[in-house]
């Protein structure tokens, strides 16, 4: 197991690299100027190529992509930002708190609201519950989240004054975030599940199970949701890194000092050293969520366990996405 | 070449080809037909949205701001007096202009990496999916947010933005079905009457891994939706005044005290959209699938 996880772990470093690569290269080829936007209005062209050669902007573009590199892994450092001129990891660490918070629980409580509605509805094939899970899950997979916020805002912030409508103070402010959040969760996750589930409650031993004597709830529990839930936590990990992105529109929304409000007033100021720095942050969190979902999926699927434990085993091609290297 | 088309038209019981018993097949679903109709009228009504709509979507006119539904105006007014009917009639515009582009642009690069990879395998195949790999990590909109802010917004550059990160899955899909498709006699066949790599391709692969792209390509226009919006909605993509639904949400939610139709409105728009687009690729994705046939 530990194996499992050293090499996931060390599957993780040449992706965030690549990561790294791919954003530094969208913003060395962008339009705008970062001195400029450190200056201000005051800038003049000499002012500007100045600063720019203070800062190495002139470099080529290889020698500035190692230098950024090199400032991630030995100083731990995104850069400063070009608006509020302190570094962009003191910006993102003092916001990344209420976007986890929010993020996290969204999806946690999508996946059990998601479960428990996929399982009744699978048990229960084309009842009037099974109707109504599959339809709320097709609806609030189109419905756009952050309009949906606005909507809950509209009616339960204004006109029925129940709940807060903006920034953070209570824990009742994180009620609308979290569930507009989880909306679409909801819906895959149940989808994904109640089909799921019914592959496996047609087996041979779910019938073995139930001839045997088994109770019904026994048979669902224990013996067809442990294996229908194998395919459902490789899209737990998508789910996470939906909820994470859905946490920056909605905090926009709900003006949540989160890193989706960072970002909006980073792109509204220019400020692509910010923007740059949350994005890989984010894509730090989905790797990580991602590799937490496989870890899991490891533990709970016996196959991927077997490969690593029995060590003269052959050793079969691995099942998860990406999975050969 | 000919010879070969016959052989592989026997092997299906009926003469009718493919393509008319997927149409078949689709036609007795009566949700994706609502559906397909819903994106029929909606790209009618975009394309003849200068005939249809009795105002001006940029006219202002302050006396009648902030009107609810009314015979005049359907939808209500918005913060300048403009019908918002006719904003979100000329907002449909832009959506399938922008995710339009935004699809076939990554159909076409899926189309080339995806086939070549598939086709030539070894080495390339290993370096350009672990280069998709590193894309597949960043999640769709955070990639797209980090090159529009570096591009700039506007329609063209948008919809750049929003197909790059369309390119890794559709690629992914069609590596897959061009592996499928490799194989297969008629491949060897085409091989032994002396036809190009190219030819092969293009005449023989290409073709047969269509079906499933198709559903792909359903599922990603209704996406893209979304993702415009969300990105106008922030206050990237399509810049006001160019009317497009998730910049006049963004606009709604500064006024949300004073209407909700111009909140209401719009949403649905993107709702329906989306909804009609996913479900019609659902209806295709059931009438490609031979399992299903026949009910």
């Amino acid at each position: 197991m530990a194996k499992y996880i050293i090499k996931r772990l060390l599957m993780i470093i040449p992706i965030l690299a690549g990561v790294v690569v791919v954003v530094f290269t969208i913003n060395y080829f962008s339009s705008g100027s970062p001195a400029f936007v450190y200056l201000g209005a005051s800038a003049t062209t000499e002012s500007i190529a100045e600063l720019e050669h203070e800062w190495g902007l002139d470099r080529p573009y290889i020698i500035q992509l190692l230098d950024y590199f090199r400032q991630i892994i030995f100083e731990q450092s995104l850069g400063t930002s070009y608006v509020y001129k302190v570094p962009v990891t003191e910006l993102i660490m003092e916001k990344l708190g209420p976007t986890l918070v929010i993020g996290l629980s969204g999806s946690l409580i999508s996946v059990v609201i998601g479960l428990i509605l996929g399982v009744v509805a699978a048990t229960h094939q084309y009842s009037g519950f099974d109707y109504g899970a599959t339809f709320f899950a097709v609806l609030l997979n189109a419905l756009p989240n952050f309009w949906v916020a606005m909507m809950l805002m509209y009616l339960f912030g204004l006109k029925l004054n129940l709940l807060p409508i903006s920034g953070l103070g209570s824990p009742s402010h994180y009620i609308m975030p979290v569930i507009a959040v989880s909306l679409s969760p909801v819906a895959v996750i149940t989808r994904m599940t109640r089909s799921s589930m019914l592959e496996v409650i047609r087996q041979d031993y779910i019938r073995t199970a139930r001839g045997k004597g088994i109770s019904e709830r026994d048979v669902i529990f224990k013996h067809a949701l442990k294996n229908a839930l194998i395919p459902v936590v490789t899209v737990i990990g998508l789910i996470m890194g939906v909820s994470v992105t859905g946490t920056i529109i909605i905090e926009t929304v709900f003006n949540i000092p989160g890193l989706g409000l960072l970002i909006k007033n980073s792109i509204a100021s220019n400020d692509y050293s910010t923007i740059q720095g949350c994005i890989l942050v984010c894509a730090l969190i989905i790797s990580l969520l991602t590799l937490l979902t496989d870890i899991i999926y490891a533990v709970i699927d016996p196959r991927i366990k077997a490969q690593y434990e029995g060590q003269s085993r052959k050793k079969r091609p691995q099942l998860q996405k990406g999975g050969a290297k | 070449m000919i010879h070969l088309r016959k052989t592989k038209t026997i092997t299906t019981p009926i003469h009718r080809g493919q393509w008319y018993e997927i149409w078949h097949q689709l036609c007795k679903n009566k949700v994706a037909m609502v559906c397909l109709c819903y994106i029929c009228l909606m790209v009618l009504v975009a394309i003849f949205a200068d005939v249809i709509t009795p105002y001006s979507y940029s006219e202002q006119d302050l006396s009648s701001a902030f009107q609810g539904p009314s015979l005049a105006h359907l939808m209500g007014t918005d913060n300048y007096g403009r019908d918002t009917f006719t904003r979100i009639i000329y907002g449909a515009r832009t959506s399938l202009v922008v995710s339009a582009i935004a699809c076939a642009f990554s159909v076409v690069i899926a189309l080339i990496l995806g086939s070549l990879v598939g086709f030539y395998g070894g080495r390339f195949d290993n370096i350009v999916m672990r280069i998709l790999d590193v894309f597949n990590a960043i999640p769709g909109l955070l990639l797209a947010i980090s090159i529009s802010t570096a591009f700039g917004s506007g329609i063209f550059n948008t919809a750049i933005a929003i197909s790059i990160g369309g390119i890794p899955a559709l690629t992914r899909q069609l590596r897959a079905s061009v592996l499928l498709a490799k194989d297969q006699e008629y491949i060897d066949a085409a091989k032994a009457f002396g036809a190009s790599d190219a030819q092969i391709i293009w005449k023989h692969i290409i073709p047969n891994t269509l079906a499933p792209l198709i559903v792909q390509i359903t599922m990603r226009l209704g996406d893209s939706i979304l993702v415009i919006s969300s990105l106008s909605f922030i206050g990237l993509g399509v810049q006001p005044p160019t009317p497009e639904w998730g910049n006049m949400l963004a606009t709604a939610r500064e006024y949300i005290r004073q209407s909700w139709s111009m909140l209401f409105f719009p949403g649905l728009a993107i709702g329906l959209s989306m909804l009609s687009f996913n479900l019609l690729g659902d209806g295709l994705r059931d009438a490609m699938d031979p399992r299903l046939r026949d009910r």
